[in-house]
């Protein structure tokens, strides 16, 4: 199979190249960060531009993997906008044009937004309900929202939506692995959400599942069970620096990061990922631990590591 | 042979069948520490500072799915604390029952994350069903916060009740096991409700206690727990049906109270020390 991954430079679609390259199928990529020393084939190029139409035009892929959006953590402002949605239009613009047969968008969990009134285990049918306290998310509802109604638009096409959860490992890449970074994590007094994560190379499973299994429909994809916030940092060998919300609430103001991130280390966000595991069989391999440790292998923390030496 | 509380304790949650993980959390967050705190407390609440008889503990099943319906007693939760107690010190093996609690509660820092921790959810209909469907116990008092805020001249009365958890306990095929609660307007004597103090703090109210503060007294308390009622349907019925159940159960609550009002000294001598089960 012939496989196209859209935003190949991020540390899980790097995995997935590796794990599809390993099981036989040709992979190329799209992005237009590059990825120096690729093993695969890899067009440094912005998936809007005509040049990423013609990519589509000489490979033919059978199926399509779009990981090129990117959350307001990374991008604030109005480009944002533009690579979310209008770089998942154009995906599935030319997976329509040039014969894909499948098409995979793998969106976030972080879709159902987080609230002090929200279930705590997320299922696909749900609305995405606290978008109010994060507008910032807006643009990634909208393309999870987009992908998924290609489902209706496009029959020929068979499309997967993937929610999937954090993840976490030696990569450090991503939300979680980005905030646990430091050697004491601020959090919010009083509060101790459950974080839902699984290991890098689980994530870059699952997709590969969804690829294998054609499965079509929208899906949360989760690890193991969710932890405390306390827990994983605690484990991370970090330590907690807890923090009054109308400090906390003043230093992001100081910093990048929207206001509507506060409500994510304030509530839980949890997803059902049941649906995923019945209709492709995938099964995380890899337990918080593993994961965990990788992460802290990859990353110990500066003050406590040296204390422990 | 003698055993302090906290030994009790720990024996009593080993003995809970909850798939604890190795951080010692459960697939909900709920975690065996923060269990074991509430469950030390609410232990010492149950068996020393009130004096709590519990009857028909045994209509409570052991396993399985199960809704616990009752009234309201008392102007905070002191209701739904012993009752989790009864079921955790009483039923063998031990249970941890599942309050659907109010919104507020998880706008709370502290208090929203030890509801959590400790197993009581907001009471949200996909908790419910979800809990159900993993044959959980949970415990539900269908008058919600205007329940607890009844004066203490109004102690044995039942305000409204709400619709939803016949639909629950019908979709979920679960049984309901109604109880009465009798005491908690003794131990918190409610005078009064300010509203506006508690709109202030984000909370519906705080009582008024004629002491002024909303702490309760040592009060004798009763738990009876009816037999299980199980209805026919899917949970789709029409709301007049749905109202028949409502009515029902809320009927067997209200007979389980007359009964507790009743003078019954053999019994009441028979359970002897507090937190006493004694069959129906």
């Amino acid at each position: 199979m012939k496989v196209l991954i859209v935003g190949v430079s991020s540390a899980i679609a790097q995995l997935l190249a590796e794990e599809l390259r390993g099981g036989g199928h040709e992979v190329e990529g799209i992005d237009r960060r590059g990825w120096p020393n690729a093993p695969i084939p890899v067009h440094t190029l912005d998936i809007r531009k005509r040049a990423a139409e013609e990519v589509f035009r000489q490979l033919r892929p059978d199926a399509v993997v779009h990981m090129g959006t990117v959350t307001s953590l990374v991008m604030p402002g109005e480009e944002r906008y533009r690579i979310n949605l209008g770089g998942t239009r154009a995906v599935f613009d030319h997976c329509r044009a040039y014969g894909v047969r499948h098409c995979v968008f793998v969106g976030r969990h972080t879709y159902y937004g987080a609230a002090s009134d929200s279930p705590l285990f997320h299922t696909e049918d749900e609305p995405p309900m606290a978008l109010a306290s994060f507008p910032e998310l807006a643009d990634l509802v909208a393309a999870d929202l987009y992908a998924g109604s290609e489902i209706w638009r496009s029959p020929e096409l068979c499309t997967t939506v993937l929610r999937l959860c954090y993840s976490l490992g030696p990569s450090g890449h991503g939300t979680l692995g980005t905030f646990l970074r430091g050697a004491r994590i601020p959090t919010l007094l009083g509060w101790d959400p459950l974080f839902q994560f699984m290991h890098e190379r689980d994530a870059a499973g699952a997709i590969a599942a969804a690829l294998e299994k054609r499965a079509r429909g929208v899906f949360n994809v989760t690890g193991p069970e969710p932890l405390p916030l306390s827990t994983i940092i605690h484990e991370t060998g970090r330590r907690m620096l807890p923090l009054p919300e109308f400090v906390f609430a003043m230093a992001l103001g100081r910093s990048r990061l929207p206001e509507g991130a506060l409500a994510h280390i304030k509530y839980a966000v949890v997803a059902d990922g049941s649906a995923f595991a019945r209709a492709t069989g995938w099964k995380a391999k890899r337990d918080h631990t593993e994961a965990i440790r990788d992460y802290r292998l990859a990353f110990p923390a500066p003050t406590s590591e040296r204390g422990r030496a | 042979m003698a055993t302090g509380l906290g030994d009790n304790v720990e024996a009593r949650i080993a003995r809970l069948e909850i798939p604890w993980n190795r951080y010692g959390v459960d697939p909900y967050g709920i975690s065996r520490a923060h269990v074991r705190w509430m469950m030390g407390l609410f232990g010492l609440m149950y068996r020393h500072y009130f004096s709590v008889k519990v009857f028909g503990i045994e209509r409570v099943p052991a396993r399985g799915r199960a809704m616990l319906v009752g009234n309201h007693s008392g102007g905070i939760a002191i209701d739904a604390a012993m009752v989790l107690a009864a079921c955790f010190f009483e039923l063998e093996p031990p249970r941890l029952a599942h309050s659907m609690i109010e919104k507020f509660l998880s706008r709370m820092p502290f208090a929203s994350v030890w509801a959590g921790r400790t197993g009581q959810f907001t009471g949200l209909p996909e908790h419910a069903v979800r809990l159900l469907e993993e044959d959980r116990l949970i415990l539900v008092f269908p008058e919600g916060a205007r329940g607890t805020a009844k004066l203490f001249p109004e102690r044995h009365s039942l305000v409204d009740f709400g619709t939803g958890f016949v639909r629950m306990a019908l979709k979920t095929r679960s049984p309901i096991i109604p109880f009465g609660f009798l005491g908690g307007g003794e131990a918190m004597p409610t005078v009064a409700n300010a509203y506006a103090i508690g709109k202030l703090l984000g909370v519906p109210y705080i009582p008024i206690t004629p002491y002024g503060l909303p702490l309760p007294l040592p009060a004798n308390m009763q738990i009876r727990f009816g037999e299980p009622l199980v209805f026919e349907g899917d949970g789709n019925e029409e709301d007049h049906v749905i109202l028949g159940y409502v009515d029902q159960v809320k009927r067997v609550i209200a007979d389980l109270i007359a009964a507790g009002r009743q003078p019954q000294p053999a019994l009441l001598n028979a359970a002897g020390s507090s937190g006493a089960r004694v069959s129906p």
